[in-house]
C-alpha cells in the first residue's frame, strides 16, 4: 500500500484546470476508501457465489424439473377412428390421413396491420379470404384456447413447400399430418351416420364423453355419436419439445402410439340405401314437376323379423365430409339449413325418419281396424260408411274429393281407403274408451322405438287423458305468462270428433316413419306367426370388430315387447291392405302393376295427411312378404301430394331393388287420403 | 599523510542513477505495454462471451446461426484495437479537454433523443452501419473522464459542499436525459460513478452520508409518494419490476417477474457442470434477451456452477486489477479515472448478475464484455484502455523513481 502515500501535499498544482497533471494530496483516507470499495466488491462476490451455490447445487434438481415442464408438451396423437361397414362389409366411413395447415394463435403477430397482412398472404396462398381465416382462428381459439387451429386440410404440395421453405414469412403457421373422417359416398345416409367434430366444452361434461381430452375429434350425431366410444379409439401421446413461442422443435422424446378405434358393422344395405335415396329424389323431383313443393322426405326399410334397419334416409341431406374440415360459424349454420334467408328452409341435419313429427293419414287405418276388431267394437262384415260424408252433431266428416264408395265391409274399406267407413269406426270406438290408442301403443306408435341413434321422438297418440293434460298445461302457461293463449291447446275437452280424426290418422296424431315401420313390422311379424308377434326393436348396429377384423362384440337388441293378436282379425286386415296393393280399385293397385304378387305379396297402404295450409303429405307403408328376406318399407314426402302419386312409387322402387326386379317409377292415380 | 594514490568517490557514482533509470525504463515500458493480468481477464471474458453467445444465439435468427457471434467478434476486435491505441496515449492529455468531453457527452445523448430509432419502446440508439450507437454507453467513459478532470481541478476544495453539489449535478444532467430515453440502468451507472469519484477523491464522510440519505429519500419519493400523488416519474414497467422484486407475494402468478423467473430456472437447471447440448431454457427462447441483459443466465445453464464461477472469477480479477491500478496511478487524475471505471464495472456486474439470479430488480444494465452489443463492448474496452494507459504511465514513473514491482 506504500504506493498510495506517493501523493504528497507538495506534489499538487492545485486549482488550475490548465496546470500540469501533478496531483493534489492524497492520504491514508484514500487508501481506506479504496479498501471500502474493495470490501464492497468482496462482499458482493461472496453473496453472488452463495446464491449461485444455492440455485445451482442445492436447488438444481427442482429447476431442472421446472425447465423440463417448460419445454415438454404432451400433444395428443389422434387415434385413427374406426371404420363403418355396411351389412355386406363395404366401407361407408373411413379415416384418411392428410396434411393440415394450422395456426398457433399464441405465435401470431399482434392484432392489427401485421396480422392482417399475414392473413392476406396466407389467404392468397390457400385460396381463402383473410376474413375467413380470421373467423376460423377466432372460433378455434374460443373453443380451445391453446390448441393449434386447423385452417385448411388437403392443401396441395405447392402450399406445403412454400410454407416449409418460407417459415419466416408465415409466423405462427404450421403444417401437420391429421387424420380426418372420409365418407366415401358423400351424402349417402348422412343423418344416420352423423358426423364428427372436435369435442366442445359442454360436451366434455357429458357422460358419453367421459375421459375424452380437449381437442379430441368425436362423433357429434347419428351412429358416429351413438357408437363413439367404440369408434373413437385411444389417442396416443407425442412428447415434443417446444420453444417459448409454442413451436415444436426436433427432439427424440418417446411417444405412446395411438390405439385405433374399433370398426362398426351396420345393418344398412348399401345397394338398397343408394337406390332408396335415388328413388326418394326422383319422387320429390316428379312431385315438384307436378306443382307440389315436396320440400322434404324420409324413408325407412326394416326387416320385420328382427328390426334390422336395411335403409334409412332423410331429405334434404348434407355431405358429412364438410364437417371433417374447418368450418366457420356461418358455414355451419348454412349446413344446418338455418341461414335460408326469407324462405323457410327445412333443416338438413334432422333425420326425419326418426325425428320427423307427422300425422300419418290413412296408413294408420290398419291400426284402427286392429284396435276395433280386437276389442269387439267392430264386426268385420258390417257394411259401414255409406255416403260422401258422416255427420256428427254439427261437424261433417267427408271422403277425399267427396267420393262415394257406398257401404263396405272392412276388407273393401281398406282396399279403397274409405274415410267414411273409418270415421264410423272411430265414432263407434269412442264409446268403448281408447281401444284404437291402446292398439297403437301396443304396436309401437307413440312409443320410443329404442333405436341405436342419439335421438328420436316419442310422438303422441291423442286420447282423453292427453287432451286434459295439454289443456291443463295451456292454462298453467297462460297464468304464468299472463297471455291469452300459449298455443299449446285450445283448451277443449276430448270429443268423439277427435277419435274419428285419429281413426284415419289425422287430428293430433304425431308419429315418425320409423314408428310406423315398427307398427307394420309388428303386424307382419304376428301375421307370420299366427298372431304371436314381437314388437321389434329397430337397430343399425350389427357388430363391433377390431381394426384388423377380429370380432369384439355382437350387438344384440332384444325385442321391445310381444303382442298376441287374433289371427282371424289380423288376416282380414292384412287381406284388406294386400287387396289395396293388388286388386283393382285398391289405392296402390296401379303402382304395383306388373309386380309378381304371388311370389312377393305386397301388403301396402297409402296415406295422405292433410296439413293445412300446406300441401298434403304423401305416405306409403308396405310389407312385402318373402320367406328369406321380408321387408317393411315406410316412405313419406312432406307436401308431396297424394300417397299413391309420390310415396308409393318410391316404395316400389325400393322393393324392386331389394328383390332384384326391374326398377321403374309408376305413379299411382288414387286420390284418397 | 601522503595524498592518496587514487581518488575513489565515496558516494555512489553519479552516473549510476541515470543508468538505472534508463535500464528500468528500457525494461518496463517497451516490454510491458499492458497490464498482463488485466489483459488476461479481458481476454478470458471475451472468449467466454463468444463461446456463450455461440450456444445461446444459435437458433435466434433462423437460417443465420452465426449472426450474433460474428458481430460480437467484430466488436471485440474493434474494441480491442481501440484499447491498444488508448493504452499508448497519455491519459493526462485528456484532462484539459474536459469541457469538450462533457459537451460531447451531452450532445450525443441529446442527438439520440432527437434522431435515434426506437426499439422495444425505447429510443436509445442511432443506427449506424453494423452498429446501433448507444450514446448512453459511450457516455459512461466520457463522464468518468470529465468528472475526474473536474474533481482534480477542485482538489483543494473537495471538502466544500459546493464541490460535491457540482459534481453530482454534472452527473445528474446526463443521467436525467438518459433516464428519459428511457434507460434507467445507464442513468444509475452515471450517479454511481459520480458518487464513487467523490468517495475516492476524499469528500467528507458527512457529505457522502447526506448523499446516501438523499438517494433513499428520492427513491421513496419516486416509488411511493409521487405515484400516490398521481405523478409517474418512472415508466409503469420500471416501477412494476422494482415492486415485483421487492414484494414477490404481490405477483403470485409471476406475470411481472416472468423474465426473472425464467432466468432463475435457467441458472438453477445448470446445476454443477451445466446442461451443455441439453440446455433448453436459453436455446428455446424461454429466457428473454439471453444474448444481452440475461447472458449470465445462458452461462449458468450451459456451463453450470463451474462456468458461472469461472466467469465471476474473471470479473473478480478485472475488478481487483482496476482497484490495484487505482492505487498505482501516478497522479490523482489517473486514480480517479480508475475509480470511475471500477465503479462502472462493479455496479454493472453486480446489478446484472444479481438480476439474473433474483437478488436485484431488473434494471436493464449490460454485463460488461459478456453481453452482446457493440456500444457496450467497445465502451468497456475503451475504459480498459484507459486503465492500461494509467498502468503504463505509473510503471514508467515508478521506474524513474527506482521502484519497480511487477504487480
Amino acid at each position: 500500500m506504500s504506493a498510495i502515500q506517493r501523493f504528497r501535499p507538495d506534489d499538487s498544482a492545485a486549482g488550475t484546470s490548465s496546470g500540469p497533471a501533478r496531483t493534489p494530496p492524497t492520504s491514508p483516507q484514500m487508501a481506506f476508501r479504496v479498501a471500502i470499495l474493495g470490501g464492497v466488491a468482496a462482499v458482493m462476490f461472496g453473496v453472488i457465489f452463495f446464491r449461485l451455490w444455492y440455485l445451482q447445487v442445492l436447488s438444481g434438481e427442482q429447476y431442472v424439473q421446472q425447465a423440463n415442464a417448460n419445454r415438454v408438451r404432451d400433444l395428443p396423437v389422434a387415434a385413427p377412428r374406426g371404420e363403418i361397414f355396411d351389412s355386406e362389409g363395404k366401407a361407408i366411413a373411413a379415416s384418411r390421413v392428410t396434411n393440415a395447415v394450422q395456426v398457433v394463435p399464441s405465435a401470431l403477430p399482434p392484432k392489427g396491420a401485421r396480422r392482417g397482412a399475414l392473413y392476406r398472404r396466407l389467404g392468397a396462398l390457400l385460396g381463402m379470404s383473410a376474413r375467413h381465416i380470421d373467423a376460423l382462428v377466432e372460433k378455434g381459439r374460443t373453443a380451445l384456447p391453446y390448441a393449434p387451429v386447423t385452417i385448411k386440410t388437403d392443401a396441395g404440395p405447392v402450399v406445403l413447400t412454400v410454407l416449409g421453405e418460407r417459415q419466416n414469412e408465415y409466423p405462427g403457421v404450421i403444417q401437420q399430418p391429421v387424420s380426418i373422417r372420409a365418407y366415401r359416398y358423400g351424402v349417402m345416409a348422412a343423418q344416420v351416420l352423423g358426423n364428427v367434430g372436435q369435442v366442445s366444452k359442454p360436451e366434455l361434461k357429458l357422460r358419453a364423453f367421459q375421459g375424452v381430452k380437449q381437442g379430441t375429434v368425436v362423433g357429434q350425431e347419428g351412429l358416429e355419436y351413438y357408437y363413439d366410444r367404440y369408434l373413437r379409439g385411444e389417442d396416443g401421446v407425442q412428447r415434443v419439445e417446444v420453444n417459448s413461442e409454442g413451436y415444436p422443435e426436433p427432439s427424440t422424446l418417446k411417444a405412446t402410439p395411438p390405439k385405433a378405434g374399433y370398426s362398426l358393422r351396420v345393418t344398412l344395405n348399401l345397394g338398397l340405401q343408394r337406390e332408396a335415396e335415388k328413388a326418394l329424389l326422383e319422387g320429390i323431383e316428379r312431385a315438384r314437376a307436378g306443382g307440389k313443393p315436396a320440400v322434404a322426405g324420409a324413408f325407412t326399410a326394416l326387416d320385420p323379423r328382427n328390426g334390422q334397419v336395411l335403409a334409412m334416409g332423410s331429405y334434404p341431406w348434407f355431405d358429412p365430409n364438410k364437417f371433417a374440415k374447418p368450418l366457420t360459424k356461418s358455414e355451419y349454420e348454412a349446413l344446418e339449413g338455418k341461414a335460408g334467408g326469407g324462405e323457410e328452409e327445412p333443416a338438413r341435419l334432422t333425420d326425419r325418419a326418426v325425428n320427423g313429427t307427422y300425422p300419418t293419414g290413412s296408413t294408420f287405418k290398419p291400426i284402427t281396424a286392429m284396435g276395433a276388431l280386437e276389442s269387439g267394437v267392430l264386426d268385420p262384415n258390417a257394411a259401414l260408411g255409406a255416403g260422401q260424408c258422416i255427420h256428427v252433431s254439427t261437424e261433417r266428416f267427408c271422403n277425399a274429393g267427396k267420393a262415394e264408395y257406398g257401404a263396405l265391409d272392412l276388407v273393401n274399406a281398406l282396399r279403397v281407403s274409405s274415410d267414411t267407413y273409418f270415421f264410423e269406426v272411430g265414432e263407434l270406438a269412442n264409446s268403448h274408451g281408447s281401444v284404437i290408442q291402446e292398439m297403437a301403443h301396443k304396436l309401437g306408435v307413440g312409443e320410443q322405438t329404442g333405436i341405436d341413434l342419439p335421438s328420436e321422438i316419442t310422438g303422441v297418440v291423442p286420447d282423453r287423458r292427453w287432451r286434459a293434460k295439454v289443456a291443463a298445461q295451456e292454462l298453467a302457461c297462460e297464468r304464468r305468462r299472463r297471455v291469452s293463449s300459449c298455443g299449446i291447446s285450445d283448451g277443449r275437452q276430448w270429443s268423439v270428433g277427435d277419435n274419428m280424426h285419429l281413426a284415419v290418422g289425422q287430428g293430433d296424431l304425431i308419429t315418425s316413419p320409423l314408428q310406423m315401420a315398427v307398427a307394420y313390422s309388428t303386424l307382419a311379424n304376428a301375421y307370420m306367426h299366427q298372431g304371436y308377434g314381437t314388437v321389434v326393436r329397430p337397430h343399425l348396429g350389427l357388430e363391433i370388430d377390431e381394426a384388423d377384423g377380429g370380432l369384439v362384440q355382437d350387438l344384440s337388441f332384444p325385442p321391445a315387447g310381444h303382442v298376441r293378436l287374433n289371427y282371424a282379425d289380423l288376416s282380414l286386415v292384412m287381406e284388406g291392405i294386400h287387396d289395396a296393393a293388388s286388386q283393382p280399385g285398391g289405392t296402390s293397385f296401379d303402382v304395383w302393376s306388373g309386380w309378381n304378387q304371388s311370389q312377393h305379396p305386397v301388403y301396402g297402404k297409402t296415406g295422405t295427411a292433410e296439413r293445412p295450409p300446406k300441401e298434403d303429405q304423401s305416405w306409403y307403408m308396405c310389407y312385402v312378404a318373402d320367406p328369406k328376406r321380408p321387408i317393411v318399407i315406410a316412405v313419406t314426402v312432406e307436401q308431396g301430394g297424394f300417397g299413391a302419386e309420390t310415396a308409393a312409387p318410391i316404395a316400389r322402387l325400393m322393393a324392386s331393388k331389394w328383390f332384384g326386379k326391374p326398377e321403374q317409377f309408376v305413379a299411382g292415380t288414387s286420390k284418397t287420403f | 599523510m601522503n595524498p592518496p594514490v587514487r581518488t575513489t568517490p565515496i558516494g555512489p557514482p553519479v552516473v549510476q542513477a541515470p543508468q538505472r533509470a534508463e535500464e528500468a525504463g528500457a525494461r518496463t515500458s517497451p516490454r510491458l505495454p499492458l497490464d498482463p493480468l488485466l489483459t488476461l481477464a479481458v481476454l478470458g471474458l471475451a472468449i467466454a462471451s463468444v463461446v456463450t453467445l455461440g450456444a445461446a444465439t444459435h437458433n435466434l435468427i433462423p437460417g443465420d446461426p452465426g449472426y450474433y457471434v460474428d458481430r460480437q467478434v467484430l466488436y471485440l476486435v474493434l474494441g480491442g484495437l481501440s484499447m491498444l491505441v488508448l493504452a499508448r496515449v497519455d491519459y493526462a492529455r485528456l484532462r484539459p479537454l474536459k469541457n469538450a468531453i462533457y459537451g460531447l457527452l451531452i450532445g450525443s445523448i441529446l442527438a439520440v433523443l432527437a434522431v435515434g430509432h426506437s426499439a422495444k419502446g425505447a429510443t436509445r440508439a442511432i443506427s449506424l452501419p453494423l452498429l446501433s450507437f448507444q450514446a448512453s454507453e459511450l457516455g459512461k467513459v466520457l463522464l468518468i473522464l470529465a468528472l475526474s478532470a473536474f474533481v482534480v481541478d477542485r482538489a483543494r476544495r473537495l471538502r466544500e459542499r459546493d464541490t460535491t453539489a457540482r459534481v453530482m449535478l454534472a452527473a445528474l444532467v446526463p443521467a436525467m436525459f438518459v433516464i428519459a430515453q428511457p434507460d434507467l440502468g445507464s442513468g444509475m451507472v452515471y450517479m454511481v460513478i459520480a458518487f464513487v469519484l467523490l468517495l475516492v477523491a476524499g469528500t467528507s464522510s458527512r457529505q457522502l452520508c447526506a448523499l446516501l440519505a438523499l438517494v433513499a429519500l428520492s427513491l421513496t419519493f419516486v416509488l411511493v409518494a409521487a405515484p400516490a400523488a398521481g405523478v409517474h416519474v418512472l415508466k409503469a414497467y420500471e416501477t412494476e419490476r422494482l415492486t415485483a422484486f421487492l414484494h414477490p407475494s404481490t405477483d403470485p402468478r409471476k406475470k411481472r417477474s416472468y423474465q426473472q423467473e425464467e432466468a432463475k430456472i435457467a441458472i438453477g437447471s445448470g446445476q454443477k457442470t451445466g446442461r451443455g447440448g441439453g440446455a433448453t431454457q436459453v436455446p428455446l427462447g424461454y429466457v428473454p434477451e439471453s444474448h444481452t441483459d440475461f447472458v449470465f443466465a445462458a452461462v449458468g445453464e450451459q456451463y453450470g456452477f463451474v462456468g458461472a464461477g469461472l466467469v465471476l472469477c474473471l470479473y473478480a480479477l478485472l475488478i481487483w486489477r482496476t482497484l490495484r491500478i487505482l492505487t498505482m496511478a501516478k497522479d490523482l487524475f489517473g486514480a480517479l479515472v480508475a475509480a470511475g471505471v471500477a465503479a462502472m464495472l462493479m455496479f454493472q456486474v453486480f446489478v446484472n448478475v444479481g438480476m439474473t439470479i433474483g437478488i436485484m430488480p431488473i434494471t436493464g444494465v449490460t454485463l460488461p464484455l459478456m453481453s452482446y452489443g457493440g456500444s457496450s463492448v467497445i465502451t468497456t474496452l475503451l475504459a480498459v484502455g484507459l486503465l492500461q494507459s494509467i498502468y503504463v504511465r505509473s510503471r514508467a514513473s515508478a521506474a524513474l523513481k527506482g521502484r519497480v514491482g511487477l504487480y
